[in-house]
């Protein structure tokens, strides 16, 4: 199970095809990013993304999905880093997509996403650190339904979301695992305000804030005060999937600048015939690797059911995170001063990577649960 | 039930019933590895007998041919017993370079005849061989090597220095580099098989910074080697070196997961700031295994870049030097103590992780150039 299958590998290539054609820098992130679009990505893209197949990878074919998993979310993804594609397909695809997962939400919004007309998105950080179980946003029961109040931020494509999965606290307090519910909140809910941001990346994350928001009670996802179980299944596929986009990315930045030492010359010479530079590239290539190991590691054992599988979401999002960011400040570097400016692709891998890094828990957030896992 | 699963049942039941407890405790030092040879003393009966029922069946050499004292298994039956093995943690029956380094070579590149000689005793661990490769002047430039084999007609006579053979005091036989022509660097180097017992063979042995001599100067004074103790062609032997080579990485490589576990476990960091780094080299080293099962699927499918050893040894090793320089820190003082405990001596020999079999800037080198395709490299 190491290696991928062949329905794996053709659905690869054509993710690699699509988003190389289709989704490319000029194309997507450039030209939504210089016309300053309020949503940071075409729809028209996500469309295609619906008529390849590709929007229904994590939906079971009972729903009319392709019944796949973290693997196939995986190979996506690390195409779409590679690209610097912008979409909604980690945020709805996957995240929500698997938060909502065997509920009538699913009912709900599946034929959505399948279609490529629905944006969900996952509202869970209230802080700037990743920290879920310290969610403070309260879900107060009155009546038939609940009254939410609080903030959220850094969800990612809530402005364009049509319905934001919404992490509050039931029961318990900030801190603790029990006593967080799920809700589903609709766009245009009385109560929520959402201030759409752009981020460094020029792509798009939300601050919410819940003021006396009223919900029924049939907006509970799953179960009152049982939400952590498929809060952190539908986290553990984002940081699966931000570990495989993050390999992309590196993998983007990486080729772009090993092309870049082929072609610059100075003192007459090509400059990755230079030692200084052939080394901190091989030291570069080495760590992709490892960390795109670890990244089909963590989707494969997610979709196995494994006992190590978490273990393994954290050691992916880690590794893949630390080593993306390496090479794109390696990549920066090399290129020298045409590296520093905004006509050049490869400051965009540094943007991309920034974020990437942070959602779902940065490298010190992933370091620490490892240890935690671990015993130490 | 498939061929696969009740070849696994089977193992399951074989190894249950033939391997001994003894054979079940993970190996705590270089004592409990077995070597094999014309002079090897068995450090028990268990050892010896877990090493005769392995042999008996080719299971020393799992995926060799049986013709040639192999166990002619499938690559997914290998793994299958394998992981049978593991699960009740029995030690390997035997190690040695024959079977990692020499054994591949000569399937590869031997006669008919030099096969059928030489692998049934290396499965059988028979003989014990050594690597006759780096000098006093070709450590990183092997090529550059000195020791020269001349034609006699019915013999060649070898003469020269060879330094870092492992083990070279405790071998039976060495299989060596040697230069044949002088006309061109690469182009005239021969690879010759002899008997250590040869007059004119004498080691001695270096006394490394961990206090141990696993190493040893070798010198050949006028040794008479048959003529058909060459494995390849005259002057062709530096494929044969440079193919060996790869298999001796990837060897090395396997260093960084075989200590095993997560290191913060064992050593349970009190104090923050060493947690904090010895959760990131957790993190990289469960990355790391993750790469290593990675890397052994895509060679045995062929999916490996030829280069990819060079990546697997400099990266294993690298990260084995870190696991070591953290585990004296969270040692502290006591892990100084020299014969009290390991630690020290672990710390510094594997320092020469990163040396032995091509430094890690040899591996960078190698990656550049033919990985990467990065020029004049």
């Amino acid at each position: 199970m190491t290696l991928l299958s062949d329905d794996q590998k053709m659905l690869q290539e054509t993710a690699a095809s699509f988003l190389a054609e289709e989704g490319s820098i000029a194309k997507q992130l450039r030209h939504w990013r210089d016309i300053g679009c309020k949503d940071g990505f075409g729809h028209g893209l996500w469309k295609q993304f619906a008529e390849l197949g590709l929007t229904g990878i994590c939906i079971p074919e009972s729903h009319g999905g392709l019944g796949l998993g973290a693997t196939e979310a995986a190979l996506v993804l690390e195409e779409i880093g590679r690209n610097l594609t912008p979409s909604p397909f980690l945020a709805t695809a996957v995240v929500a997509a698997r938060a909502i997962e065997g509920t009538a939400h699913a009912d709900r919004w599946y034929a959505g996403i399948l279609s490529g007309d629905a944006v969900l998105a996952l509202a869970v950080d209230e802080g700037s650190r990743h920290a879920p179980e310290q969610t403070a946003l309260e879900a107060k029961r009155q009546g038939n339904g609940f009254v939410l109040n609080g903030g959220k931020q850094f969800v990612v494509q809530g402005g364009s979301a049509d319905m934001i999965v919404t992490v509050a606290r039931t029961g318990g307090s900030p801190g603790e695992t029990e006593g967080l519910t799920l809700f589903a909140v609709p766009k245009d809910t009385a109560g929520l305000n959402v201030d759409n941001l752009s981020l460094v990346d020029s792509s798009k994350a939300a601050r919410l804030t819940f003021e006396n928001v009223q919900l029924n009670a049939d907006a509970v996802i799953g179960e009152v005060d049982d939400g952590w179980q498929p809060l952190t299944r539908a986290l553990n596929a984002g940081r699966a999937g931000a570990a495989a986009e993050l390999v992309g990315v590196a993998s983007g930045a990486s080729t772009m600048t090993i092309d870049y030492l082929k072609q610059r010359r100075q003192f007459g010479k090509l400059i990755g015939e230079f030692q200084a530079l052939q080394h901190r590239a091989g030291h570069l290539y080495s760590e992709i690797e490892i960390a795109r190991a670890a990244a089909f590691k963590a989707a494969q054992l997610l979709d196995a059911g494994d006992e190590r599988a978490e273990l393994y979401v954290y050691v992916a999002k880690a590794k893949a995170a630390e080593v993306a960011s390496l090479a794109v400040r390696e990549g920066v570097q090399m290129h020298g001063g045409i590296g520093m400016t905004d006509e050049h692709d490869i400051g965009l891998f540094m943007k991309r990577e920034a974020v990437l890094g942070e959602l779902f828990g940065d490298v010190y957030y992933h370091r620490e649960r490892v240890a935690a896992l671990s015993g130490y | 039930m498939t061929d696969l699963d009740s070849f696994r049942s089977e193992t399951r039941n074989w190894i249950e019933i033939n391997c001994p407890p003894e054979m079940r405790k993970p190996i705590r030092s270089e004592a409990d590895i077995c070597w094999g040879g014309r002079s090897w003393t068995f450090q028990s009966d268990a050892q010896r007998q877990w090493l005769e029922v392995m042999a008996e069946r080719g299971w020393t050499v799992p995926d060799w041919p049986k013709d040639y004292g192999g166990g002619g298994l499938s690559p997914a039956e290998a793994r299958v017993l394998k992981e049978e093995m593991q699960r009740i943690g029995a030690r390997a029956p035997l190690t040695s370079f024959g079977i990692s380094m020499l054994g591949p070579a000569l399937l590869k590149f031997g006669t008919e005849e030099q096969k059928r000689h030489y692998l049934p005793e290396i499965a059988r661990g028979e003989i014990r061989w050594c690597q006759g490769y780096s000098e006093p002047g070709a450590g990183s430039d092997l090529a550059g090597l000195q020791t020269k084999a001349e034609d006699k007609g019915d013999h060649w006579l070898v003469n020269g220095q060879k330094v870092w053979t492992s083990y070279a005091d405790k071998a039976d036989w060495i299989f060596c580099l040697v230069r044949t022509s002088t006309e061109s660097k690469q182009g005239g180097i021969s690879f010759l098989l002899f008997d250590m017992e040869t007059p004119g063979v004498s080691t001695r042995p270096i006394l490394l910074i961990s206090g141990s001599s696993p190493f040893c100067e070798t010198f050949f004074d006028d040794v008479k080697v048959p003529k058909e103790q060459i494995v390849g062609e005259v002057n062709k032997g530096w494929d044969v070196a440079k193919y060996l080579l790869g298999h001796e990485r990837e060897m090395i490589s396997g260093m960084g997961l075989g200590m095993g576990g997560s290191l913060g476990a064992a050593v349970k960091p009190s104090d923050p700031m060493l947690r904090a780094e010895i959760a990131a080299f957790d993190v990289d080293a469960l990355a790391f295994a993750a790469m290593s099962e990675r890397f052994a699927a895509m060679w045995k499918s062929g999916e490996a870049h030829p280069a990819s050893p060079s990546m697997m040894k400099y990266a294993g090793t690298e990260l084995n030097k870190r696991r070591n320089e953290l585990a004296m820190a969270a040692g502290g003082t006591e892990a100084l103590e020299w014969e009290a405990t390991p630690a020290a001596r672990t710390w510094l020999r594997s320092k020469g992780n990163s040396i032995e079999g091509g430094t890690s800037e040899i591996q960078l080198n190698i990656v550049a150039k033919h990985i990467l395709g990065l020029p004049g490299a």
